[in-house]
């Protein structure tokens, strides 16, 4: 049974799953040996330092007892719980092998448990940022490390020797002087008596002796229950005499029901009930957005139900919202003098008196995350406390929500975070959590499984921002540019949170924006005030995409007017190797990391530009119609550049030929995963830059489903990605995995468009922009 | 009432005639590996078999396949090629989120069926009604390719 157990993954929280999951449970239960007690914060990081950073700065803070997150069972199987939830990025593999890796534990005698929402207990369980690994490779050593010198102390005052005679050796404890030998489980409930070892006192393996961590040999622990149907997703969650429902949503963001007629609706076969959902006013938050719920024995039943609603809503001031007109007023915004977060020289008087000039605009649509599991939540209320099943990135917040919507505690909520069809942001955000808890509490607390449909998912989605870039630079002789004029004309995120809040925040601007590290001497970084008429919100790497988009493309502008090669222009501008504080970019955000420990580092942006370069082979020449484009990102503390080969027919045909992708995450942790993880945002980045855009009118979302909303295709995916890692360097800190290779795709295909035909594309989506004009 | 065979059982559900067959396996029978993608046939999240033809259960009701066999995800272990494909994701690390997967498995079990040999533009055709927005195509097509090579091999 061991050697099973970590290739075929469990799923103890999930009451669909039977058979194996009760096995389990059976084995786990037979004497947890570090028994999971008490608060995790006892353990926190207690810094006295003013100013927190990374992992310490979120909510909830670091937490890296191992009493919270090992135990073993007499067995010898060592459960590790992730607090991370899992979307498709490897976290459920990732974080095991972390912990094993430094208890010396043998990987296929290791489970994982998916944690319940509870950041008192586990710290921070946010799955977003690109910080799971992060801001945990390190207290997750500590957590396995600090876990075996427990299991070491515990043989040592068993065998009666000094506990440096003692070491732990792949799943047992050994004696060194003699050779004796002791499975962790027949000393582990002795080690969990014992006081958890200060983190100073803590000894952790050479980076050379690592047999799991950046060694690409631990297949994914789901990856068996996902192929047979046995994975347990939101959507899967089963409860005993559960109902099912659906919810019309006022179609404006910020309306409400004006009036409403369920008699047809009750008449539809398998109707229960129909309960209407109070709207919260602006802003909107994580509320739900209210509306009418139909409640039936099945799915099925409760869709159809809802079609025979009869709703009049009222609109509110929203229904204005026009995509063709806002991009009028971005346009109008971004061509206005706006408040500066970065000024370096004298950038406006340059630009003034410049005789060579080049100005550029780029305007990116609003994007959906179209996860392929829409929103889903099942919750049941008994005895005063509501208990939830959700796919959710942010499982506190879902608690906190629930808390809020149903007058709770939150200690009277319990999420438990089932596996998600995706999220890319979207279930950051559970607003459709919170549905489900009042659904429920409308049915007297009875189990009821709250379904988004596609068309639902698309039409109130937190969407990426709109935005337009805009941009001037002043030249040189040589075309290099003596000035730097980026404006970000897009409505915030904080718009979500506070209502009427205009202009990017600090963090959003930090991405790509106002940390560009060029060697310009004049740059002024402008944020225009633009309100937001939908829902915002945070969208796989967030405001890199326009940001990387605009930035990326306007080199590519820039090297061409000067008539130079684009990589190497790309080059001279980042200038020579240097590490820079982001401070002196004006940048005080850095993604929440400290700058001294995250510099920005040119070096790394030369080897991964040099690394997706010279993988596209890029001085070769190419066949008529054939282009190679270039672009760099620097976020989420990674590095990312992509060259992409495209052919475009005369017919306007476009064909991705290759693509070459370099990613420096500093140490590697799960490499199969950061593979898997590239190849995924190339295949992303070409389908949003092909086809993603969401446009409104009359306050509406126009598109509604994958007719006349879509998604990338096997037929049109790359044949070919090759990804490119830079060295494995365990040295410097940890970037992030799962964001930073979405950006430069657009931008990369973008220019190679333009170099295979002289077409700008400065308008996402390309759509139809390729195809010959019609004369 | 409608009673059919699913993965080699007979089985009936009382659900009005119109039902799709995904709703009726997943919240009347508890099969929950089919999953739910778009409602309208696009993303081929809901693929079963029906009689060993791939169709998109979503907009299939459950009246069509009265008196038929339904083999879903949950059963194709026990079809060789489904069991060689499963293998082959695994090995591969085809999945991401893995919400597509079983969908994907389904299509790719079907075109191998009718084709043991298939070249890009038959993968393309077969596969292309299946979405996957975590990004694994290529994975995917490698997958399809390494089975294709071993099953070849013994015909």
């Amino acid at each position: 049974m061991s050697d099973m157990i970590f290739s075929t993954a469990t799923f103890d929280n999930m009451p669909a799953n039977t058979g194996r999951r009760d096995l389990f449970r059976i084995a786990g239960a037979s004497g947890l040996l570090l028994a999971v007690t008490g608060s995790g914060n006892v353990f926190a990081q207690t810094s006295t330092e003013s100013v927190k950073y990374g992992g310490d700065k979120m909510p909830g803070g670091l937490v890296d007892n191992p009493l919270m997150f090992v135990s073993i069972a007499d067995n010898g199987i060592v459960t590790v719980i992730c607090h991370r939830s899992e979307m498709g990025q490897g976290v459920r593999t990732s974080i095991p092998m972390i912990v094993a890796e430094e208890l010396d534990a043998d990987i296929n005698r290791v489970r994982v448990q998916q944690a319940d929402g509870d950041e008192a207990r586990y710290g921070n369980q946010n799955t977003d940022g690109s910080r799971s690994i992060r801001q945990w490779l390190e207290p997750g050593r500590r957590v396995g490390a600090a876990a075996r010198a427990m299991l070491e102390a515990a043989a040592a005052a068993e065998w009666g020797v000094q506990v440096s005679e003692v070491q732990a050796q792949n799943h047992l404890l050994v004696h060194k002087p003699t050779g004796r030998k002791l499975p962790f489980g027949k000393v582990a409930a002795a080690a969990a008596k014992l006081q958890v070892p200060a983190r100073d006192s803590l000894t952790f393996k050479a980076p050379a002796h690592f047999r799991y961590i950046g060694k690409d040999n631990v297949k994914l622990i789901d990856a068996q229950d996902i192929v047979t149907g046995r994975a347990g997703f939101g959507i899967d969650t089963r409860l005993e005499g559960m109902v099912y429902a659906v919810v019309a949503r006022p179609p404006v963001l910020g309306g409400k029901v004006k009036s409403f007629d369920a008699a047809q609706a009750l008449k539809v076969p398998g109707v229960l009930k129909v309960v209407e959902l109070a709207t919260t006013p602006l802003p909107a938050s994580f509320n739900p957005l209210g509306g009418i719920s139909v409640v039936a024995r099945n799915t099925w039943a409760a869709i159809k139900g809802r079609e025979a609603l009869s709703i009049e809503w009222i609109d509110g001031s929203n229904a204005t919202y026009d995509s063709a007109a806002f991009r009028a007023t971005l346009e109008k915004a971004a061509r206005s003098p706006a408040k500066a977060v970065r000024d370096d020289g004298k950038t406006i008087k340059v630009l003034g008196s410049s005789k060579r000039r080049l100005e550029a605009e780029y305007y990116l649509p609003h994007l959906a995350h179209a996860t392929m599991e829409p929103p889903v939540a099942t919750a049941h209320i008994v005895n005063g406390q509501c208990e939830v099943w959700a796919p959710v990135q942010a499982p506190e917040a879902a608690r906190n929500i629930v808390a809020e919507k149903l007058d709770l505690k939150v200690e009277q909520v319990t999420v438990h975070v089932t596996l998600l069809g995706g999220g890319f942001g979207r279930k950051s955000k559970p607003d459709f959590v919170a549905e489900a808890a009042l659904i429920s509490k409308a049915l007297d607390g009875k189990p009821v499984k709250l379904q988004w449909t596609r068309e639902d998912d698309i039409r109130h989605d937190y969407l990426h921002a709109v935005s337009v870039q805009r941009f001037e630079a002043a030249l040189d002789d040589k075309g290099m540019p003596t000035a730097w004029l980026h404006r970000s004309a897009a409505p915030t995120i904080s718009s979500t949170f506070k209502q009427g809040a205009m202009g990017l925040s600090t963090g959003e601007i930090g991405m790509t924006a106002i940390n560009i590290p060029f060697q310009i001497p004049n740059v002024r970084i402008e944020t225009p005030e633009v309100e937001a008429m939908a829902r915002i919100g945070w969208f796989r790497s967030v405001y890199n995409i326009p940001h990387a988009f605009g930035v990326q493309c306007f080199v590519d502008e820039l090297a061409t007017a000067a008539k130079r090669d684009s990589k190497d222009y790309l080059l001279e501008l980042i200038g020579p190797d240097r590490k820079i504080n982001p401070a002196l970019l004006s940048d005080t955000s850095n993604y929440g990391e400290d700058p001294a420990r995250y510099p920005i580092d040119t070096a790394r942006m030369r080897r991964v530009i040099n690394l997706a370069a010279e993988g596209a082979k890029w001085d070769r020449k190419l066949p008529k119609g054939h282009g190679i484009g270039i672009a760099m990102a620097y976020s989420f503390m990674s590095y990312t550049a992509t060259a992409i080969e495209v052919e475009v027919t005369t017919e306007g045909d476009l064909r991705i030929v290759s693509v070459d992708s370099a990613i420096d995450c500093g140490p590697q942790v799960n490499v199969e995963r950061i593979r898997s993880q590239v190849e995924g945002a190339v295949i992303m980045g070409i389908g949003l830059a092909k086809y993603g855009e969401i446009t409104f009118k009359n306050g509406r979302v126009v598109q509604s489903n994958f007719n006349d909303h879509l998604l990338l295709r096997q037929s049109e995916s790359p044949r070919e990605i090759r990804v490119h890692l830079a060295p494995n360097d365990q040295s410097v800190e940890p970037g992030g995995v799962g964001e930073p290779p979405l950006p430069p795709i657009a931008p990369a295909l973008c220019n190679a468009i333009f170099a295979a035909t002289g077409k700008r594309i400065r308008t996402l989506p390309i759509g139809g922009q390729l195809s010959p004009v019609r004369t | 009432m409608s009673t059919f065979t699913i993965n080699d059982k007979p089985m009936t559900v009382e659900v009005p005639d119109d039902t799709p067959i995904l709703w009726a396996l997943r919240d009347e029978l508890g099969l929950t590996g089919t999953k739910f993608g778009c409602g309208m046939g696009l993303c081929g999240a809901c693929t079963v078999h029906l009689d060993g033809q791939p169709i998109r259960s979503c907009i299939t009701p459950v009246s069509v396949a009265v008196g038929k066999h339904i083999t879903t995800i949950e059963n194709i272990e026990y079809d060789e090629l489904g069991a060689a494909l499963q293998l082959a994701w695994v090995e591969a690390g085809v999945p991401q989120c893995g919400y597509c997967q079983g969908g994907q498995i389904m299509s790719a079990v079907a075109l191998l069926k009718a084709k043991p040999k298939p070249n890009d533009e038959d993968i393309d055709d077969a596969m292309n009604g299946n979405i996957c927005r975590c990004g694994t195509y290529t994975r995917i097509r490698a997958a399809i390719k390494s089975v294709s090579l071993t099953q070849g091999d013994k015909a």
